[in-house]
């Protein structure tokens, strides 16, 4: 079979550095080219340039549905960026033999001051349609949105439940041969998380190419035949869904034996390593829900922040966030150039039996963070013989709770 | 390099088939060289969504302001009454002729026009950066709508000049034919200066601040309170080398009939169709930045 989507050698390269995040005027152009002669080459070499994504080569066939799936900065972003023309490659090509449509946020392009109705014209419009194809489906899309009598309303009069249906019902909508699709499903209610699924599904059926980028697993694992793992500017796997989201879980952590080590400590204060082990101190990755879990983590510190905490949050297979903590104690053990070991227990029969992954953060509140450790330390609970067990493979809830009942 | 092509086994199993793929891709996504072409074709097939962004600009205004359409023929009118009160009865500024008011309506109307469809065309990426990051169509639309949307205005403010022209008797010639000519270059004028401010703008701010000062300098070097004809005879060649003093001249005289001067309204011909070339082509060259940079 013909692909629909073929991407060839594909690389895309920002520059970071120097003037990250501040727009140069032209009085800093005007000094810069006065100063380049003085200054030479040294202000230069301080921009940087890295590669989002490199060297990338895929074919997808009409009607497959991909999941995209990686950590922040894997290239997810840019990959779809480039497949919907927002952002040209730096090398390499792209073909499409389809007709393509993308939908990296709903409601692109809503304006809080017009109605629901006129939103569905201008938002359809944005997103390709014609206005006879916005005409004829515009009750189709007013029934999806179930917003009738908020037609007439200025979206900003919405509640964020509502601005959210309606933007996803004119784009449900779309009726392209491709489709990429951006995390749009990690919003609004459950039941009406549920009524996308199904319409993507259905939309799937209908023989449809969809690429779908997402952090639910879930989302992709019920969606997608086809996933690909990117990690750092390249695909690390490809293949069928639950084989890569297991990989994905399993194996892409860094180091060895699911720790963590980072040898560059270049930031302020660094996570240079973690791992998880065992109440006697023995580093492993599967437990039994009846075991104590013990996460290391180690931190360099070139300088000193007081005012930084460091902490950590679990998140289970479908990336739902289970519990997030900080360390009390961070604000006292810390100085500058200092290395520091710290451990936490986590309490026993908490987690229910499945996959978990952490993030480590060292942050300032309302400030930033200083170094983070995405997704890593992956860890498998296994059912050690809960009253749960004859549930396993079930979904009963991320946390076993100790209830006082009585009768 | 990681190569992945998808099996074709889950594909194969789809219910539906599908019509058959061209043989030619639709799309070829590349790096541009240093070349570029104008995209006129894309252009063309996303008409409609500047249809929808002219329609969402003029509808936004007049729904926020208060007033609505009030403001678009009253700020003018306004205008009009204090430059007469003081240019024309104070300071005795010649009008060619023309009741004072009339005289400086017809060049505040256009002028008012340039000025606000430059304003807002020079903003415009930079205000649309939402729309630029997340999704594709062909970027010259945003300067050209907010350049249409302002046109709306112009028509409105239009209506006021025929009711002046009734109320002081100012008849109308038949070189009015010639308006829409004038009003057609005047568009292409603001379109051609806005395209390239706003490309310039998103990678450097400062234009945007530059913009209105350079707009305030610009109306006093244009006929716009005074006629052309004060300006010493030795000097014309130079006044006349401003494409805004061909077209608003241009815009007097086709409407009273005061024979057009055809050297100027030819130099600010061409001019705007060298710039709106020019910006064109510099604007798709900045385009492949915008999504990164804005």
């Amino acid at each position: 079979m013909k692909p629909i989507v073929k991407v060839e050698q594909l690389s895309k390269q920002y520059r970071i550095g120097a003037r990250q995040g501040t727009n140069p005027t032209l009085r800093d152009m005007i000094v810069q080219t006065v100063r380049a002669p003085i200054k030479g080459f040294r202000e230069k070499r301080r921009g940087e340039n890295i590669w989002a994504l490199k060297e990338v080569s895929f074919e997808i066939n009409p009607g497959e549905v991909v999941g995209i799936i990686g950590r922040n900065g894997a290239g997810k972003s840019t990959l779809l960026k480039l497949l919907s023309r927002i952002t040209e490659p730096s090398t390499g090509c792209i073909k499409l033999y389809g007709r393509i449509a993308s939908l990296l946020e709903v409601g692109t392009g809503f304006h809080p001051e017009l109605t629901g109705r006129e939103n569905i014209y201008l938002n359809g419009a944005i997103l390709g349609m014609k206005k006879t194809e916005i005409e004829r489906k515009f009750d189709e899309i007013v029934a999806f949105s179930e917003i009738e009598e908020f037609l007439d309303t200025p979206v900003k009069h919405y509640s964020s439940g509502m601005y959210m249906r309606l933007a996803f019902a004119v784009a449900a909508h779309l009726e392209p041969e491709i489709l990429l699709i951006d995390e749009v499903l990690a919003v609004g209610d459950a039941a009406f998380q549920n009524k996308c699924l199904g319409k993507m599904g259905e939309v799937a059926k209908h023989g449809r190419t969809v690429v779908f980028v997402s952090h639910q697993m879930g989302a992709i694992a019920q969606l997608c035949n086809k996933a690909m793992l990117m990690h750092k500017g390249s695909i690390a796997k490809e293949g069928d869904t639950q084989s890569v989201i297991d990989y994905y879980l399993n194996e892409v952590t860094n180091g060895t034996r699911g720790g963590y080590i980072n040898t560059e400590p270049n930031k302020d204060i660094t996570i240079t390593e973690a791992q998880t082990l065992d109440s006697s101190g023995n580093t492993k990755t599967h437990f039994t829900h009846k075991e104590p879990i013990v996460i290391e983590i180690g931190c360099k510190i070139n300088r000193w922040w007081p005012k930084s905490t460091l902490g950590f949050f679990v998140k289970d297979h479908r990336g739902r966030k289970i519990f997030t903590v900080n360390y009390p104690e961070w604000s006292r053990v810390g100085d500058n150039n200092k290395e520091v070991r710290v451990t936490a227990k986590i309490p026993v029969g908490l987690l229910v039996p499945g996959k978990y992954v952490f993030t480590i953060a060292v942050s300032i509140a309302r400030v930033g963070v200083v170094d983070l450790a995405e997704d890593v330390l992956p860890i498998t609970i296994i059912d050690g013989g809960s009253e749960f067990y004859a549930y396993e493979g079930g979904d009963y809830g991320c946390v076993f709770a100790e209830c006082e009942w009585s009768s | 390099m990681e190569s992945v092509v998808l099996s074709e086994s889950a594909s194969a199993a789809r219910p539906k088939a599908e019509p058959p793929l061209p043989d030619e891709p639709l799309v070829v996504i590349k790096p541009s060289g240093s070349w570029v072409n104008l995209g006129l074709r894309d252009l063309w097939a996303y008409r409609e969504l500047l249809y929808f962004l002219i329609w969402r600009d003029v509808k936004v205004r007049y729904k926020q302001a208060v007033l609505g359409i009030l403001w678009v023929v009253l700020q003018p009118l306004l205008t009009t009454l204090i430059l007469t009160i003081f240019l024309g009865k104070f300071a005795r500024v010649p009008s060619d002729g023309l009741p004072y008011p009339v005289f400086v309506y017809a060049g505040l109307l256009p002028w008012t026009f340039f000025a606000a469809a430059l304003t807002s065309s020079g903003n415009s990426l930079v205000g649309n950066s939402n729309l630029i990051t997340k999704i594709y169509f062909p970027r010259m639309i945003i300067p050209a709508a907010a350049v249409g949307a302002r046109l709306v205005d112009f028509g409105i403010g239009f209506l006021n000049l025929i009711g002046l022209m009734i109320y002081y008797r100012v008849g109308v010639a038949k070189s009015i034919v010639m308006l829409p000519l004038v009003v057609v270059l005047i568009t292409l004028l603001a379109l051609a200066v806005g395209m390239w401010a706003t490309a310039l703008n998103v990678k450097y701010r400062d234009v945007g601040v530059m913009l209105p000062v350079l707009i305030q300098l610009w109306m006093f070097a244009s006929p716009v309170m005074y006629p052309s004809s004060i300006v010493p005879a030795r000097l014309q060649w130079i006044y006349k080398l401003n494409p805004t003093t061909g077209i608003l001249d241009g815009f007097r005289s086709a409407l009273f009939g005061r024979g057009i001067d055809w050297t100027a309204l030819g130099i600010s011909t061409g001019f705007t169709i060298g710039l709106l070339v020019y910006s064109a082509y510099a604007f798709r060259r900045m385009e492949k930045n915008f999504a990164d940079v804005v």
